[in-house]
Protein backbone atom coordinates (compact mmCIF):
# COMPACT_ATOMS: atom_id res chain seq x y z
CA UNK A 1 0.00 0.00 0.00
CA UNK A 2 2.77 2.38 0.87
CA UNK A 3 4.16 2.05 -2.65
CA UNK A 4 0.86 3.40 -3.99
CA UNK A 5 1.17 6.34 -1.60
CA UNK A 6 4.73 6.99 -2.76
CA UNK A 7 3.65 6.89 -6.39
CA UNK A 8 0.88 9.36 -5.60
CA UNK A 9 3.25 11.76 -3.84
CA UNK A 10 5.73 11.75 -6.72
CA UNK A 11 3.00 12.02 -9.36
CA UNK A 12 1.66 15.02 -7.48
CA UNK A 13 5.11 16.51 -7.35
CA UNK A 14 5.50 16.21 -11.14
CA UNK A 15 2.09 17.79 -11.65
CA UNK A 16 2.77 20.55 -9.16
CA UNK A 17 5.83 21.52 -11.16
CA UNK A 18 3.43 22.34 -13.97
CA UNK A 19 1.34 24.67 -11.87
CA UNK A 20 4.44 26.32 -10.40
CA UNK A 21 6.07 26.82 -13.78
CA UNK A 22 3.10 27.54 -16.02
CA UNK A 23 5.53 28.26 -18.86
CA UNK A 24 6.14 24.53 -19.24
CA UNK A 25 2.47 23.85 -19.74
CA UNK A 26 1.98 26.89 -21.96
CA UNK A 27 4.88 26.09 -24.26
CA UNK A 28 4.22 22.38 -24.40
CA UNK A 29 0.74 23.36 -25.60
CA UNK A 30 1.66 26.21 -27.92
CA UNK A 31 4.06 24.11 -29.94
CA UNK A 32 1.59 21.40 -31.02
CA UNK A 33 -1.14 23.96 -31.60
CA UNK A 34 1.30 25.85 -33.80
CA UNK A 35 1.96 22.62 -35.70
CA UNK A 36 -1.78 22.11 -36.18
CA UNK A 37 -2.20 25.58 -37.62
CA UNK A 38 0.95 25.56 -39.76
CA UNK A 39 0.41 22.13 -41.29
CA UNK A 40 -3.28 22.71 -41.72
CA UNK A 41 -2.83 25.91 -43.66
CA UNK A 42 0.59 25.38 -45.29
CA UNK A 43 0.26 21.80 -46.55
CA UNK A 44 -3.49 21.38 -46.28
CA UNK A 45 -4.07 23.06 -49.60
CA UNK A 46 -1.56 21.05 -51.60
CA UNK A 47 -1.96 17.50 -50.27
CA UNK A 48 -4.99 15.79 -51.68
CA UNK A 49 -6.43 13.09 -49.54
CA UNK A 50 -9.36 11.86 -51.51
CA UNK A 51 -11.38 11.74 -48.32
CA UNK A 52 -14.11 14.01 -47.02
CA UNK A 53 -12.94 16.70 -44.64
CA UNK A 54 -9.56 17.15 -46.27
CA UNK A 55 -6.01 17.06 -44.97
CA UNK A 56 -6.79 18.20 -41.44
CA UNK A 57 -8.57 14.88 -40.72
CA UNK A 58 -5.38 12.95 -41.51
CA UNK A 59 -3.12 15.55 -39.95
CA UNK A 60 -4.63 15.61 -36.45
CA UNK A 61 -3.79 12.01 -35.52
CA UNK A 62 -0.27 12.65 -36.82
CA UNK A 63 0.22 15.67 -34.63
CA UNK A 64 -1.34 13.97 -31.62
CA UNK A 65 1.16 11.14 -31.90
CA UNK A 66 4.08 13.47 -32.53
CA UNK A 67 3.17 15.48 -29.46
CA UNK A 68 2.90 12.54 -27.09
CA UNK A 69 6.19 11.22 -28.51
CA UNK A 70 7.88 14.32 -27.13
CA UNK A 71 7.07 13.05 -23.63
CA UNK A 72 10.31 11.14 -24.05
CA UNK A 73 12.35 14.32 -24.20
CA UNK A 74 10.35 15.95 -21.40
CA UNK A 75 10.86 13.09 -18.96
CA UNK A 76 14.49 12.71 -19.93
CA UNK A 77 15.45 16.34 -19.45
CA UNK A 78 13.44 16.72 -16.24
CA UNK A 79 15.15 13.71 -14.77
CA UNK A 80 18.60 14.83 -15.90
CA UNK A 81 17.95 18.18 -14.26
CA UNK A 82 16.98 16.58 -10.94
CA UNK A 83 19.96 14.28 -11.17
CA UNK A 84 22.31 17.20 -11.61
CA UNK A 85 20.86 19.06 -8.65
CA UNK A 86 21.29 16.08 -6.37
CA UNK A 87 17.56 15.68 -5.86
CA UNK A 88 17.68 12.10 -7.08
CA UNK A 89 20.31 11.33 -4.44
CA UNK A 90 17.96 12.57 -1.78
CA UNK A 91 15.12 10.45 -3.14
CA UNK A 92 17.43 7.47 -3.25
CA UNK A 93 18.46 7.97 0.36
CA UNK A 94 14.83 7.66 1.47
CA UNK A 95 13.59 4.38 2.95
CA UNK A 96 11.03 3.82 0.21
CA UNK A 97 10.59 1.67 -2.86
CA UNK A 98 12.76 3.25 -5.52
CA UNK A 99 10.58 1.83 -8.29
CA UNK A 100 7.68 3.83 -6.88
CA UNK A 101 9.65 7.00 -7.51
CA UNK A 102 10.14 6.20 -11.17
CA UNK A 103 6.57 5.05 -11.68
CA UNK A 104 5.27 8.25 -10.09
CA UNK A 105 7.51 10.27 -12.31
CA UNK A 106 6.42 8.63 -15.57
CA UNK A 107 2.77 8.94 -14.54
CA UNK A 108 3.09 12.61 -13.64
CA UNK A 109 4.93 13.43 -16.84
CA UNK A 110 2.39 11.58 -18.97
CA UNK A 111 -0.50 13.38 -17.34
CA UNK A 112 0.77 16.59 -18.86
CA UNK A 113 -0.30 15.00 -22.14
CA UNK A 114 -3.93 14.97 -21.07
CA UNK A 115 -4.00 18.75 -20.87
CA UNK A 116 -2.02 19.15 -24.08
CA UNK A 117 -4.20 16.70 -26.00
CA UNK A 118 -7.38 18.46 -24.89
CA UNK A 119 -6.07 21.85 -26.00
CA UNK A 120 -4.90 20.41 -29.33
CA UNK A 121 -8.23 18.70 -29.91
CA UNK A 122 -9.97 22.03 -29.37
CA UNK A 123 -7.57 23.73 -31.77
CA UNK A 124 -8.20 20.93 -34.27
CA UNK A 125 -11.95 21.31 -33.96
CA UNK A 126 -11.56 25.03 -34.58
CA UNK A 127 -9.77 24.46 -37.89
CA UNK A 128 -12.10 21.79 -39.21
CA UNK A 129 -11.14 18.49 -37.58
CA UNK A 130 -14.29 16.36 -37.32
CA UNK A 131 -13.79 12.78 -36.12
CA UNK A 132 -16.71 10.77 -37.46
CA UNK A 133 -16.57 7.59 -35.42
CA UNK A 134 -18.47 8.53 -32.29
CA UNK A 135 -17.34 9.49 -28.83
CA UNK A 136 -16.38 6.01 -27.58
CA UNK A 137 -13.95 5.27 -30.38
CA UNK A 138 -12.48 8.75 -30.16
CA UNK A 139 -11.91 8.28 -26.44
CA UNK A 140 -10.27 4.91 -27.06
CA UNK A 141 -8.00 6.72 -29.50
CA UNK A 142 -6.99 9.14 -26.76
CA UNK A 143 -6.36 6.28 -24.36
CA UNK A 144 -3.99 4.83 -26.97
CA UNK A 145 -2.27 8.20 -27.28
CA UNK A 146 -1.89 8.50 -23.52
CA UNK A 147 -0.46 4.99 -23.25
CA UNK A 148 2.00 5.69 -26.06
CA UNK A 149 3.25 8.75 -24.21
CA UNK A 150 3.48 6.73 -21.03
CA UNK A 151 5.51 3.97 -22.68
CA UNK A 152 7.90 6.51 -24.19
CA UNK A 153 8.27 8.24 -20.86
CA UNK A 154 10.02 5.06 -19.68
CA UNK A 155 12.44 5.39 -22.56
CA UNK A 156 12.87 8.98 -21.39
CA UNK A 157 13.91 7.77 -17.93
CA UNK A 158 16.58 5.62 -19.53
CA UNK A 159 17.82 8.42 -21.79
CA UNK A 160 17.82 10.93 -18.92
CA UNK A 161 19.88 8.63 -16.72
CA UNK A 162 22.24 7.66 -19.52
CA UNK A 163 23.01 11.13 -20.78
CA UNK A 164 22.56 13.03 -17.54
CA UNK A 165 23.22 16.51 -18.91
CA UNK A 166 19.93 18.33 -19.28
CA UNK A 167 20.95 20.32 -22.36
CA UNK A 168 22.37 17.29 -24.14
CA UNK A 169 19.32 15.27 -23.15
CA UNK A 170 17.06 17.80 -24.83
CA UNK A 171 19.02 17.35 -28.04
CA UNK A 172 19.11 13.57 -27.79
CA UNK A 173 15.37 13.64 -27.25
CA UNK A 174 14.90 15.60 -30.46
CA UNK A 175 17.34 13.43 -32.38
CA UNK A 176 15.36 10.36 -31.37
CA UNK A 177 11.88 11.75 -31.83
CA UNK A 178 12.22 13.91 -34.95
CA UNK A 179 13.20 11.19 -37.42
CA UNK A 180 10.69 8.86 -35.85
CA UNK A 181 7.85 11.31 -36.31
CA UNK A 182 8.84 12.48 -39.80
CA UNK A 183 9.86 9.09 -41.22
CA UNK A 184 6.28 8.05 -40.79
CA UNK A 185 2.86 8.51 -42.29
CA UNK A 186 2.07 11.31 -39.84
CA UNK A 187 2.25 14.29 -42.22
CA UNK A 188 2.55 13.01 -45.75
CA UNK A 189 2.08 9.79 -47.69
CA UNK A 190 5.01 7.43 -47.35
CA UNK A 191 4.65 6.51 -51.03
CA UNK A 192 6.92 9.36 -52.02
CA UNK A 193 9.84 8.10 -49.91
CA UNK A 194 12.74 5.96 -51.15
CA UNK A 195 12.00 2.27 -50.85
CA UNK A 196 14.11 1.64 -47.74
CA UNK A 197 12.53 4.51 -45.89
CA UNK A 198 9.10 3.29 -46.89
CA UNK A 199 9.72 0.02 -45.08
CA UNK A 200 11.04 1.88 -42.10
CA UNK A 201 8.01 4.16 -42.11
CA UNK A 202 5.66 1.22 -42.47
CA UNK A 203 7.01 -0.51 -39.35
CA UNK A 204 7.66 2.69 -37.43
CA UNK A 205 5.60 2.68 -34.21
CA UNK A 206 4.68 6.29 -34.92
CA UNK A 207 3.09 5.18 -38.19
CA UNK A 208 1.15 2.36 -36.60
CA UNK A 209 -0.04 4.73 -33.88
CA UNK A 210 -1.09 7.33 -36.43
CA UNK A 211 -2.79 4.75 -38.62
CA UNK A 212 -4.50 3.28 -35.57
CA UNK A 213 -5.80 6.66 -34.44
CA UNK A 214 -7.04 7.44 -37.95
CA UNK A 215 -8.93 4.18 -37.86
CA UNK A 216 -10.43 5.02 -34.46
CA UNK A 217 -11.36 8.51 -35.62
CA UNK A 218 -13.24 7.03 -38.58
CA UNK A 219 -10.78 7.49 -41.46
CA UNK A 220 -9.12 5.23 -43.94
CA UNK A 221 -5.36 5.37 -43.56
CA UNK A 222 -4.33 6.26 -47.08
CA UNK A 223 -0.86 7.48 -46.16
CA UNK A 224 0.62 3.96 -46.11
CA UNK A 225 2.84 2.73 -48.91
CA UNK A 226 3.17 -1.00 -48.71
CA UNK A 227 -0.50 -1.70 -48.39
CA UNK A 228 -1.23 -5.18 -47.20
CA UNK A 229 1.75 -5.37 -44.84
CA UNK A 230 0.99 -6.54 -41.32
CA UNK A 231 1.44 -3.17 -39.57
CA UNK A 232 -0.69 -1.33 -42.09
CA UNK A 233 -3.44 -3.93 -41.87
CA UNK A 234 -3.37 -4.17 -38.05
CA UNK A 235 -2.17 -0.80 -36.82
CA UNK A 236 -3.88 -0.93 -33.43
CA UNK A 237 -2.68 -4.41 -32.63
CA UNK A 238 0.79 -3.51 -33.80
CA UNK A 239 0.78 -0.32 -31.69
CA UNK A 240 -0.29 -2.27 -28.64
CA UNK A 241 2.51 -4.76 -29.26
CA UNK A 242 5.03 -1.95 -29.64
CA UNK A 243 3.92 -0.32 -26.40
CA UNK A 244 4.07 -3.65 -24.62
CA UNK A 245 7.55 -4.35 -25.93
CA UNK A 246 8.81 -0.86 -25.09
CA UNK A 247 7.53 -1.17 -21.54
CA UNK A 248 8.75 -4.75 -21.11
CA UNK A 249 12.23 -3.65 -22.09
CA UNK A 250 12.45 -0.20 -20.61
CA UNK A 251 10.61 -0.54 -17.30
CA UNK A 252 13.06 -3.06 -15.83
CA UNK A 253 16.00 -1.45 -17.61
CA UNK A 254 15.17 2.06 -16.42
CA UNK A 255 14.41 0.98 -12.86
CA UNK A 256 17.68 -0.89 -12.65
CA UNK A 257 19.57 2.03 -14.04
CA UNK A 258 17.81 4.36 -11.61
CA UNK A 259 18.72 2.22 -8.63
CA UNK A 260 22.34 2.10 -9.69
CA UNK A 261 22.53 5.69 -10.82
CA UNK A 262 24.97 7.91 -9.12
CA UNK A 263 25.62 11.49 -9.82
CA UNK B 1 29.15 1.93 20.77
CA UNK B 2 30.21 2.78 17.27
CA UNK B 3 27.42 4.27 15.17
CA UNK B 4 29.37 4.30 11.95
CA UNK B 5 32.04 1.83 10.95
CA UNK B 6 33.92 1.77 7.67
CA UNK B 7 36.45 -0.97 7.12
CA UNK B 8 39.00 -1.03 4.31
CA UNK B 9 36.74 0.71 1.82
CA UNK B 10 38.02 0.78 -1.74
CA UNK B 11 36.29 2.57 -4.57
CA UNK B 12 37.72 3.25 -7.98
CA UNK B 13 36.24 5.12 -10.90
CA UNK B 14 36.85 5.00 -14.62
CA UNK B 15 37.86 1.32 -14.62
CA UNK B 16 40.31 1.61 -11.83
CA UNK B 17 42.12 4.68 -13.11
CA UNK B 18 40.94 6.97 -10.35
CA UNK B 19 41.20 5.60 -6.86
CA UNK B 20 38.69 7.58 -4.84
CA UNK B 21 38.95 5.48 -1.69
CA UNK B 22 42.08 3.54 -0.98
CA UNK B 23 41.58 1.15 1.92
CA UNK B 24 39.82 3.72 4.05
CA UNK B 25 38.78 2.78 7.59
CA UNK B 26 37.16 4.93 10.24
CA UNK B 27 34.42 4.89 12.83
CA UNK B 28 32.22 7.31 14.71
CA UNK B 29 31.30 6.87 18.36
CA UNK B 30 27.58 7.19 19.02
CA UNK B 31 26.49 10.73 19.88
CA UNK B 32 29.71 12.35 18.71
CA UNK B 33 30.74 14.44 15.73
CA UNK B 34 33.47 13.23 13.43
CA UNK B 35 34.87 15.81 11.07
CA UNK B 36 36.30 14.30 7.90
CA UNK B 37 38.76 16.83 6.69
CA UNK B 38 40.45 16.80 3.36
CA UNK B 39 40.98 18.72 0.15
CA UNK B 40 38.77 18.37 -2.91
CA UNK B 41 39.23 14.98 -4.48
CA UNK B 42 40.40 13.35 -1.26
CA UNK B 43 37.43 10.98 -1.32
CA UNK B 44 35.11 12.66 1.18
CA UNK B 45 32.02 12.64 -0.99
CA UNK B 46 32.61 9.07 -2.12
CA UNK B 47 32.85 8.02 1.53
CA UNK B 48 29.58 9.74 2.41
CA UNK B 49 27.81 8.30 -0.62
CA UNK B 50 28.86 4.79 0.34
CA UNK B 51 27.79 5.22 3.96
CA UNK B 52 24.48 6.71 2.84
CA UNK B 53 23.82 3.68 0.58
CA UNK B 54 24.04 5.68 -2.65
CA UNK B 55 27.15 3.96 -3.91
CA UNK B 56 28.57 0.49 -3.53
CA UNK B 57 32.25 0.13 -2.67
CA UNK B 58 34.46 -2.15 -4.77
CA UNK B 59 35.52 -3.85 -1.58
CA UNK B 60 35.44 -3.35 2.16
CA UNK B 61 32.60 -3.22 4.63
CA UNK B 62 30.57 -0.48 6.24
CA UNK B 63 27.79 -0.33 8.77
CA UNK B 64 25.60 2.44 10.14
CA UNK B 65 23.80 1.95 13.45
CA UNK B 66 24.98 -1.64 13.38
CA UNK B 67 23.34 -2.30 10.00
CA UNK B 68 25.38 -3.35 6.99
CA UNK B 69 25.05 -0.67 4.29
CA UNK B 70 25.73 -3.06 1.43
CA UNK B 71 23.50 -5.95 2.51
CA UNK B 72 20.70 -3.93 4.06
CA UNK B 73 20.53 -0.50 2.45
CA UNK B 74 16.78 -0.12 3.04
CA UNK B 75 17.17 -0.53 6.79
CA UNK B 76 20.05 1.94 6.82
CA UNK B 77 17.94 4.50 4.97
CA UNK B 78 15.41 4.42 7.79
CA UNK B 79 17.87 5.75 10.34
CA UNK B 80 20.03 8.20 8.39
CA UNK B 81 19.72 11.74 7.21
CA UNK B 82 21.82 13.06 4.35
CA UNK B 83 22.54 16.57 3.27
CA UNK B 84 24.90 16.93 0.37
CA UNK B 85 27.12 19.53 -1.20
CA UNK B 86 24.28 20.90 -3.22
CA UNK B 87 20.94 21.76 -1.74
CA UNK B 88 19.09 18.68 -2.93
CA UNK B 89 15.61 20.02 -2.70
CA UNK B 90 13.10 20.81 -5.36
CA UNK B 91 13.87 24.34 -6.51
CA UNK B 92 10.51 24.92 -8.08
CA UNK B 93 8.46 23.87 -5.10
CA UNK B 94 8.18 26.01 -1.98
CA UNK B 95 10.06 25.23 1.20
CA UNK B 96 6.84 24.07 2.79
CA UNK B 97 5.90 21.83 -0.16
CA UNK B 98 9.33 20.25 -0.13
CA UNK B 99 9.21 19.33 3.52
CA UNK B 100 5.66 18.01 3.32
CA UNK B 101 6.58 15.96 0.25
CA UNK B 102 9.60 14.41 1.94
CA UNK B 103 7.57 13.86 5.11
CA UNK B 104 5.00 11.94 3.10
CA UNK B 105 7.74 9.94 1.42
CA UNK B 106 8.94 9.02 4.91
CA UNK B 107 5.37 7.76 5.45
CA UNK B 108 4.49 10.19 8.20
CA UNK B 109 0.98 10.65 6.88
CA UNK B 110 -0.24 13.96 5.55
CA UNK B 111 -1.19 15.46 8.90
CA UNK B 112 2.05 14.61 10.62
CA UNK B 113 4.07 15.58 7.58
CA UNK B 114 2.49 19.03 7.70
CA UNK B 115 3.08 19.37 11.44
CA UNK B 116 6.71 18.30 11.11
CA UNK B 117 7.27 20.65 8.17
CA UNK B 118 5.97 23.59 10.18
CA UNK B 119 8.08 22.62 13.16
CA UNK B 120 11.25 22.39 11.10
CA UNK B 121 10.59 25.63 9.22
CA UNK B 122 10.18 27.35 12.57
CA UNK B 123 13.32 25.82 13.99
CA UNK B 124 15.45 26.84 11.02
CA UNK B 125 13.98 30.35 10.86
CA UNK B 126 12.36 29.73 7.50
CA UNK B 127 8.74 30.27 8.43
CA UNK B 128 8.59 33.63 6.68
CA UNK B 129 9.79 32.16 3.39
CA UNK B 130 7.92 28.88 3.70
CA UNK B 131 5.55 29.68 0.86
CA UNK B 132 8.20 30.88 -1.57
CA UNK B 133 9.81 28.65 -4.18
CA UNK B 134 13.29 27.50 -3.18
CA UNK B 135 14.82 29.20 -6.19
CA UNK B 136 14.17 32.56 -4.51
CA UNK B 137 16.12 31.49 -1.40
CA UNK B 138 19.63 32.60 -0.55
CA UNK B 139 22.37 29.98 -0.47
CA UNK B 140 22.26 29.81 3.30
CA UNK B 141 18.48 29.40 3.37
CA UNK B 142 18.67 26.59 0.83
CA UNK B 143 21.20 24.71 2.89
CA UNK B 144 19.10 25.14 5.99
CA UNK B 145 16.06 23.81 4.19
CA UNK B 146 18.12 20.94 2.84
CA UNK B 147 19.29 20.16 6.35
CA UNK B 148 15.70 20.38 7.59
CA UNK B 149 14.67 17.85 4.94
CA UNK B 150 17.28 15.43 6.20
CA UNK B 151 15.97 15.75 9.76
CA UNK B 152 12.33 14.95 9.11
CA UNK B 153 12.39 11.57 10.81
CA UNK B 154 14.96 12.50 13.46
CA UNK B 155 17.75 10.37 12.06
CA UNK B 156 20.05 8.50 14.42
CA UNK B 157 23.00 9.22 12.19
CA UNK B 158 23.39 12.30 10.09
CA UNK B 159 25.77 12.77 7.18
CA UNK B 160 26.61 16.30 6.12
CA UNK B 161 28.78 16.54 3.05
CA UNK B 162 30.46 19.93 3.01
CA UNK B 163 27.49 21.71 4.56
CA UNK B 164 28.93 25.19 4.15
CA UNK B 165 30.84 24.98 0.87
CA UNK B 166 29.92 27.94 -1.24
CA UNK B 167 28.23 29.91 1.54
CA UNK B 168 29.21 33.44 2.42
CA UNK B 169 30.66 34.01 5.91
CA UNK B 170 27.30 34.94 7.35
CA UNK B 171 25.61 31.87 5.89
CA UNK B 172 28.42 29.75 7.23
CA UNK B 173 28.06 31.13 10.76
CA UNK B 174 24.30 30.55 10.66
CA UNK B 175 24.84 27.00 9.49
CA UNK B 176 27.38 26.36 12.22
CA UNK B 177 24.89 27.57 14.81
CA UNK B 178 22.24 25.23 13.45
CA UNK B 179 24.62 22.26 13.42
CA UNK B 180 25.86 22.99 16.94
CA UNK B 181 22.28 23.02 18.23
CA UNK B 182 21.61 19.79 16.48
CA UNK B 183 24.59 18.05 17.97
CA UNK B 184 23.57 19.08 21.47
CA UNK B 185 20.53 16.87 20.93
CA UNK B 186 22.81 13.85 20.72
CA UNK B 187 22.70 13.12 17.00
CA UNK B 188 25.69 11.19 15.71
CA UNK B 189 27.17 13.27 12.93
CA UNK B 190 29.72 12.63 10.25
CA UNK B 191 30.62 15.89 8.63
CA UNK B 192 32.98 16.40 5.73
CA UNK B 193 34.67 19.68 5.14
CA UNK B 194 37.60 21.24 3.42
CA UNK B 195 37.58 24.10 5.89
CA UNK B 196 40.00 23.47 8.67
CA UNK B 197 38.33 25.90 11.04
CA UNK B 198 34.99 24.25 10.43
CA UNK B 199 36.26 20.88 11.62
CA UNK B 200 37.88 22.63 14.54
CA UNK B 201 34.64 24.37 15.43
CA UNK B 202 32.15 21.53 15.07
CA UNK B 203 33.87 18.20 15.46
CA UNK B 204 34.75 16.21 18.58
CA UNK B 205 37.25 14.26 16.56
CA UNK B 206 38.85 14.84 13.20
CA UNK B 207 39.91 12.34 10.59
CA UNK B 208 42.23 13.87 8.03
CA UNK B 209 41.97 12.14 4.67
CA UNK B 210 44.10 12.50 1.62
CA UNK B 211 44.11 10.41 -1.55
CA UNK B 212 41.33 8.20 -0.29
CA UNK B 213 42.79 7.15 3.00
CA UNK B 214 42.87 8.39 6.59
CA UNK B 215 46.25 9.88 7.34
CA UNK B 216 45.58 11.11 10.86
CA UNK B 217 42.90 10.86 13.44
CA UNK B 218 42.32 12.51 16.78
CA UNK B 219 40.91 15.50 18.56
CA UNK B 220 41.76 18.87 17.15
CA UNK B 221 44.12 19.46 20.08
CA UNK B 222 45.84 16.11 19.65
CA UNK B 223 46.37 16.75 15.96
CA UNK B 224 47.83 20.14 16.68
CA UNK B 225 50.18 18.60 19.23
CA UNK B 226 51.32 16.12 16.65
CA UNK B 227 52.63 19.01 14.63
CA UNK B 228 54.46 20.62 17.48
CA UNK B 229 53.83 22.85 20.41
CA UNK B 230 53.23 26.53 20.75
CA UNK B 231 55.24 29.27 19.18
CA UNK B 232 56.04 32.65 20.58
CA UNK B 233 55.66 35.37 17.99
CA UNK B 234 56.74 38.97 18.36
CA UNK B 235 56.54 41.82 15.89
CA UNK B 236 58.82 44.80 16.48
CA UNK B 237 60.14 47.84 14.65
CA UNK B 238 62.86 47.06 12.14
CA UNK B 239 65.64 48.71 14.18
CA UNK B 240 64.90 46.45 17.18
CA UNK B 241 64.84 43.22 15.22
CA UNK B 242 68.32 41.94 16.09
CA UNK B 243 68.12 42.95 19.73
CA UNK B 244 64.75 41.27 20.13
CA UNK B 245 65.98 38.11 18.52
CA UNK B 246 68.76 37.92 21.05
CA UNK B 247 66.33 38.27 23.93
CA UNK B 248 63.92 35.68 22.56
CA UNK B 249 66.74 33.22 21.96
CA UNK B 250 68.03 33.69 25.46
CA UNK B 251 64.65 33.38 27.17
CA UNK B 252 63.34 30.41 25.20
CA UNK B 253 66.65 28.66 24.78
CA UNK B 254 65.49 27.68 21.30
CA UNK B 255 66.39 28.51 17.75
CA UNK B 256 64.54 31.58 16.50
CA UNK B 257 63.41 32.46 13.04
CA UNK B 258 63.08 35.92 11.63
CA UNK B 259 60.76 37.08 8.92
CA UNK B 260 62.30 40.41 7.99
CA UNK B 261 59.44 41.45 5.76
CA UNK B 262 56.90 41.04 8.53
CA UNK B 263 59.50 42.03 11.17
CA UNK B 264 58.36 38.88 12.96
CA UNK B 265 60.48 36.84 15.32
CA UNK B 266 59.25 33.45 16.35
CA UNK B 267 60.52 30.59 18.43
CA UNK B 268 59.08 27.34 19.71
CA UNK B 269 58.37 27.42 23.42
CA UNK B 270 57.58 24.78 25.99
CA UNK B 271 55.98 26.76 28.78
CA UNK B 272 54.33 29.32 26.65
CA UNK B 273 52.94 31.81 29.14
CA UNK B 274 56.10 31.88 31.25
CA UNK B 275 58.25 32.50 28.21
CA UNK B 276 55.87 35.21 27.09
CA UNK B 277 55.98 37.09 30.39
CA UNK B 278 59.72 36.71 30.72
CA UNK B 279 60.34 37.93 27.19
CA UNK B 280 58.11 40.97 27.67
CA UNK B 281 59.89 41.85 30.87
CA UNK B 282 63.28 41.66 29.14
CA UNK B 283 62.05 43.68 26.18
CA UNK B 284 60.65 46.31 28.53
CA UNK B 285 63.92 46.72 30.36
CA UNK B 286 65.68 46.99 26.99
CA UNK B 287 63.28 49.77 26.07
CA UNK B 288 61.73 47.84 23.17
CA UNK B 289 57.99 48.10 22.66
CA UNK B 290 56.64 45.20 20.60
CA UNK B 291 53.97 46.01 18.02
CA UNK B 292 52.35 42.65 18.38
CA UNK B 293 53.01 39.75 20.61
CA UNK B 294 51.38 36.40 21.09
CA UNK B 295 51.47 32.69 21.55
CA UNK B 296 50.40 30.81 18.51
CA UNK B 297 49.17 27.26 18.50
CA UNK B 298 49.50 25.47 15.17
CA UNK B 299 46.43 25.80 12.96
CA UNK B 300 44.89 22.85 11.25
CA UNK B 301 46.46 24.25 8.11
CA UNK B 302 49.82 23.58 9.69
CA UNK B 303 48.59 20.12 10.63
CA UNK B 304 47.61 19.38 7.09
CA UNK B 305 50.86 20.64 5.73
CA UNK B 306 52.88 18.55 8.14
CA UNK B 307 50.84 15.40 7.56
CA UNK B 308 50.61 15.47 3.81
CA UNK B 309 53.68 17.39 2.87
CA UNK B 310 51.50 19.66 0.79
CA UNK B 311 49.02 22.37 1.59
CA UNK B 312 45.31 21.62 1.44
CA UNK B 313 45.43 21.98 -2.29
CA UNK B 314 42.49 21.69 -4.57
CA UNK B 315 42.52 18.74 -6.93
CA UNK B 316 39.98 17.87 -9.50
CA UNK B 317 37.07 16.30 -7.70
CA UNK B 318 36.68 12.66 -8.59
CA UNK B 319 33.08 11.98 -9.43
Amino acid sequence: MSAVQDIRVITQRQLRLLTRVPEVLIFSTIQPVMFVLLFRFVFGGSISTGQPGGYVQLLMPGIFVQTVAFTLAGTASGLAEDLKKGLIDRFRSLPISQSALVVGRTLGDSMLNIVVLVVMALAGLAVGWRPSSGIVKVLIGFVFLFMFGYALSWVGIFVGLSVADARVVQNVGFIVTFPLTFLSNAFAPTTGMPRVLQYFAEWNPVSTMVAGCRELFGLKNIFGATAGSFPSENPLLMSAIYMGVIMLIFIPLSIRKYKNSSN
Amino acid sequence: MKSVIAESLVKTYKNGEVKALNNLSLDVEEGTVLGVLGPNGAGKTTLVRILATLLKPDSGRASVGGIDVIKNPDKVREIIGLSGQYAAVDEILTGYDNLVMFGELYHLGKKQAVARAEELLERFSLTDSAKRPIKTYSGGMRRRLDLAASLIVRPKVLFLDEPTTGLDPRGRLEMWGVIEDLVKGGTTLLLTTQYLEEADQLADEIAVIDNGTVIARGTSDALKKQVGGEKLEIVVNAENLMKTQEIVARVTGNKTTIDEGLRLISAPVTLGSNALIETLRELDSAGIHPLDVGLKRPSLDDVFLTLTGHAAEVKEEAK
